[in-house]
């Protein structure tokens, strides 16, 4: 199993690569981008390879291999599981260890892996490609390569580590990485603020990361007695009943704000519309179909501990649903409000992250992992095209009301690989979204949930028609953009600055009008429709490749899990209703711009203004968050700093000054004149008084000096002969 | 006769020339003193050498005598020096190495 | 013996007073004179103790020479010949209460020590005999005073001289 067993390689090479450009790409001929994609296209070979291996290994176990046979034995503790059990791929080095405390840097390779490191590799790859001709002449070339390639090795060490300590790292790494590629165009200052808003925001829920990740710690710590961070035997411990349900219900809550962070769930999504101040390359992978992911893939891979701590499987509304659920409906309704044709799909993602969320909170773990598989697919493929769209049609414009429209006869392959995207995104039969989509809004009903196979349906409605609204702007009707070419540089949104359009930009759309993009863009808007049409086929009913590839196989993992996460059969009835109501969606809306139905209502009511105001505000989330919780920690903060400073600190500053002036006058006064020179003196004067009396002696006559001679004498003798 | 009779004598003698020196404020007059007393102390010598039968009592008083009569001869100039140099020879004024 | 004593007793009381008289006389003049007793009652003990020789030196050495030179230095200082009010100085009783004290030690010692002791068989002590001792056994401090006295000479002739 060389691919599997060789895993760490895959995160290794991008990393090496993301050096290797920092260091030298500058003086390579194509700028560091051909070390950036070959990196990327080797981490994907080996993931196709690690992939390949590891269903070899599925159907080794179904067969008769003797790891099959010993998969099957363990089996036997989850018996009524008619999957063999699939043992993961496990290595790992000790960096430090205390006490029975050890901790471990390792790869964890089962078949969440091994989907994710394929999604990631083969999205990354595109997008490399993809950048090629996108970013081609941008100032920072170079450094964008590197920082793509960082974080696509960010991203592999989050979803092949074995731990929760290192995913963390990864986390982090991804978070940094998002930063640094939001802001790429950071002269302006829109972009850099919502670099910093996206960061900050992450980071919110990155307290919750630590904090969970901490208490994993304990989790498996009161189960088996000795801490660790080992995602197995986290697993395992969340099942455990020695481990207090008030614990895991923590550990599930903290990892739960983690997830609301990273992948845009309600309240704090409101970074991922901002984030698209970045380049389209960028927006495709990582927000879309990749680091926004890794909540849900955090959510997969720790399944029992939120398993447990929710309750999910007892029915009934839990958190993780809940908001999963609110994330669904509030992203479409804020779909519909966009003029900008990437916010609309920032929005969308941020309702099917919800869709994901949803999923794992009523217990459809295989649908949620499936979703996120499809998504990742069509989403980038509606990203990129989006990006074709304003590269050549629009002059870099993304407003779908003021430049676009029409292009669907100016650029035929952007426009029929994204009407492919959209229609995976919507659901439509036979396409992958349909499939994914589909199956959480089954095992929604299947599981007790019917609530939200409600959300989830009236989800579906909105994605149709946001979806059909945005495709109609920019596709039909009529070209609303400029044609002729351009003798004064335009001021655009946050795409190219005018510094770069009149550099080395060697495409010539200005002096043709919109066109059809360069290769480099539509091959890869093409492998990836290829994808959105049949990555659903995987899992179609009674072929159910996916499941039986990826779901993971660890019986004592998900012990008592199994029997919820079965998967729903297929409901024929349930599916019929979700592509009628995505079809009644799609054409309601293509009424409304034919014509057909009233229009300008928002212009004509107060109670529609209203209501568009509102979601065009974003629920005033924004103002709350900024204007009211920021501003009233800051203020306070910052006020009741500078009270401290002036009249705490400083005073203690003057009062130590003063005091040491006064000790030094005390000391000056008494100590050293009186007391010190007082006694110097006062030695001096001795001396010099006594030397006076003695000098009295000293008078100069020999008669007196012959007494003081004689007297003694006489004295002496006297003595002598009385004391003899 | 008793040897003490001599001997006390001497001893009067002498402290008188003692009293003297201190006492007497004219250089020669102390000069005269030291004369008492040596006076005495050959009064003591002879004394001694007539009680013990021996020579050493009179040749050593021949001694003390020339050697009273040089120190005096001495004595006298530089009391004329002093005098020279101060016009006067009471030895209250000779204090130069007062203090 | 009587005659001895009483002789002796006479010349002492004359030494006596003469002494006295040096130290307390007004008049310096007086004072050199009253020397003169003392060194004269001085030469008179000595040949009641049969010591002639050094007897009459002292009468030549002493009275002859010294007390001629204490005069010349009366003159030569301009003492003042007539009594003056007084030739004390301000050290007068400290200076009688040490001589009064050392007298009574001395005497007190000797009285102590030789309490009793006689002097016996006084005879003349003859000249020759004495000047033998001193050019036999005493003759290295014989020559030794010689060298003094040149000493002494010469140093008086310096110091004395005008220049």
């Amino acid at each position: 199993m060389w691919f599997l067993d060789h895993a760490w390689l895959v995160p290794l090479i991008p990393a090496l690569s993301f050096v290797v450009i920092l260091l030298l790409g500058r003086r390579m001929p194509r700028h560091g981008s051909e070390v950036g994609v070959s990196a990327v296209a080797i981490s994907f070979l080996l993931s196709c390879g690690a992939a390949v291996q590891w269903i070899h290994r599925v159907q080794d176990a179904k067969g008769g291999s003797a790891l099959g046979a010993l998969g099957r034995s363990i089996g036997h503790l989850g018996a009524e599981s008619s999957e063999a059990p699939v043992l993961p791929v496990l290595h790992s080095v000790t960096w430090f260890q205390n006490g029975g405390v050890k901790l471990t840097a390792g790869i964890q390779i089962d078949g969440l892996a091994v989907m994710m490191m394929f999604v990631v590799t083969i999205i990354s790859l595109l997008v490399h490609i993809y950048s090629l001709e996108y970013m081609r002449g941008d100032r920072r070339y170079t450094y964008y390569y590197a920082a793509l390639s960082l974080f696509t090795a960010s991203m592999l060490l989050l979803v092949v580590s074995d731990n929760t300590l290192q995913l963390l790292v990864g986390w982090e790494l991804v978070g940094v990485c998002s930063f640094m590629l939001i802001g790429h165009w950071w002269e302006e200052q829109q972009n850099s603020n919502a670099a910093v808003k996206a960061f900050l925001t992450t980071r919110t829920g990155d307290i919750g990361l630590l904090t969970g990740v901490i208490m994993t710690f304990f989790v498996i710590q009161r189960a088996t007695g000795v801490g660790s961070f080992n995602i197995i035997e986290l697993n395992r411990a969340a099942s455990n009943p020695k481990v207090g349900h008030t614990l895991i219900l923590w550990t599930a809550a903290a990892l739960m704000l983690a997830i609301i962070g990273k992948s845009g769930q309600f309240p704090l999504h409101t970074w991922l519309p901002d984030a698209m101040a970045g380049p389209t390359p960028v927006s495709a992978l990582i927000h879309a179909a990749t680091m926004v992911v890794a909540g849900v893939y955090l959510g997969a891979r720790v399944y029992p501990v939120f398993f447990n701590g929710f309750s999910i499987g007892s029915g009934g509304v839990n958190p993780m649903a809940l908001i999963g659920g609110i994330t669904v409906l509030i992203g479409a309704a804020l779909a519909f409000v966009q003029d900008d044709i990437k916010k609309v799909l920032a929005y969308s993602t941020i309702s099917q992250l919800g869709y994901m969320v949803m999923a794992l909170g009523v217990g459809a773990w295989t649908a949620a992992v499936f979703h996120l598989f499809t998504h990742a697919f069509f989403k980038a493929d509606l990203f990129l095209g989006a990006g074709s769209v304003s590269h050549s049609g629009s002059h870099h414009s993304f407003d779908m009301k003021k430049d676009m429209g029409g292009l669907k006869k100016y650029m035929p392959q952007t426009y029929y690989t994204f009407l492919i995207g959209t229609l995976a995104l919507a659901g439509i039969f036979p396409l992958a979204g349909f499939w994914s989509k589909d199956e959480i809004l089954a095992n929604a009903g299947h599981n007790n949930f019917k609530f939200f196979l409600v959300i989830g349906l009236i989800g579906a409605f909105l994605t149709a028609a946001y979806m059909t609204r945005c495709i109609y702007l920019t596709f039909f009707g009529e070209y609303r953009g400029a044609q002729e070419p351009h003798a004064v540089p335009h001021v655009d949104e946050a795409e190219h600055s005018p510094a770069d359009t009149a550099a080395a930009v060697d495409h010539d759309a200005h002096a043709h009008g919109p066109h059809e993009s360069n290769g480099l863009i539509t091959v890869p808007l093409w492998i990836l429709s290829f994808f959105a049409v049949f990555a659903g086929f995987l899992n179609f009913p009674h072929f159910s490749k996916f499941e039986e590839w990826f779901d993971p196989r660890f019986p004592v993992e998900f012990h008592d899990i199994e029997p919820i996460l079965h998967p729903a059969a297929f409901n024929a009835i349930l599916a019929t209703i979700s592509v009628l109501v995505a079809v009644t969606a799609g054409s309601i809306v293509l009424a409304y711009y034919r014509g057909m139905l009233p229009q300008r209502l928002s212009e004509r009511y107060a109670f529609f203004r209203a209501g568009k105001a509102f979601l065009v505000n974003k629920y005033y989330l924004d103002y709350l968050y900024e204007n009211v919780i920021v501003a009233s920690i800051k203020g306070p903060i910052a006020d009741g700093a500078y009270w401290f400073n002036q009249h705490v600190i400083d005073n203690v500053l003057n009062y130590t000054g003063r005091g040491a002036r006064a000790l030094g006058r005390v000391t000056y006064d008494y100590v050293d004149q009186k007391g010190v020179d007082g006694l110097v003196n006062g030695i001096a004067t001795v001396t010099g008084d006594s030397g006076g009396e003695v000098r009295k002696l000293e008078t100069g006559r020999l008669q007196f000096y012959a007494l003081m001679l004689v007297a003694a004498v006489v004295i002496f003798a006297g003595a002598l002969w009385i004391f003899n | 006769m008793l040897l003490n009779q001599f001997l006390i004598l001497a001893a009067f003698l002498f402290c008188t020339g003692v009293y003297g020196v201190l006492a007497r404020k004219h250089a020669v007059l102390v000069l005269m003193s030291i004369e008492l007393m040596l006076a005495g102390v050959n009064l003591n010598l002879v004394a001694f050498g007539a009680f013990r039968h021996t020579d050493i009592g009179q040749v050593f008083a021949l001694f003390v005598l020339t050697i009273a009569a040089a120190e005096v001869g001495i004595g006298l100039a530089i009391v004329l020096l002093i005098y020279r140099n101060l016009h006067s020879a009471d030895l209250d004024d000779v204090d130069t190495m007062k203090g | 013996m009587i005659a001895e004593n009483v002789a002796f007793g006479i010349i002492a009381a004359a030494m006596a007073l003469g002494a006295i008289g040096v130290v307390r006389t007004k008049n310096i003049v007086h004072a050199a004179l009253y020397l003169v007793v003392v060194l004269a009652g001085g030469a008179a003990q000595f040949i009641l103790l049969g010591q002639e020789f050094v007897a009459w030196v002292q009468v030549l050495v002493y009275i002859g020479a010294v007390i001629v030179l204490f005069l010349f230095g009366i003159m030569l200082t301009r003492a003042p010949m007539h009594p003056a009010d007084s030739l004390d100085n301000n050290l007068r009783w400290p200076a009688a209460v040490t001589a009064l004290f050392l007298v009574g030690i001395l005497s007190g010692l000797l009285v102590h020590t030789f309490h009793g002791q006689k002097l016996n068989d006084l005879e003349p002590v003859r000249t020759n005999q004495i000047t033998n001792s001193i050019f036999t056994t005493y003759i290295v401090p014989f020559e030794v005073v010689g060298v003094l006295l040149l000493g002494a000479l010469i140093g008086a002739v310096l110091l004395a001289r005008k220049d």
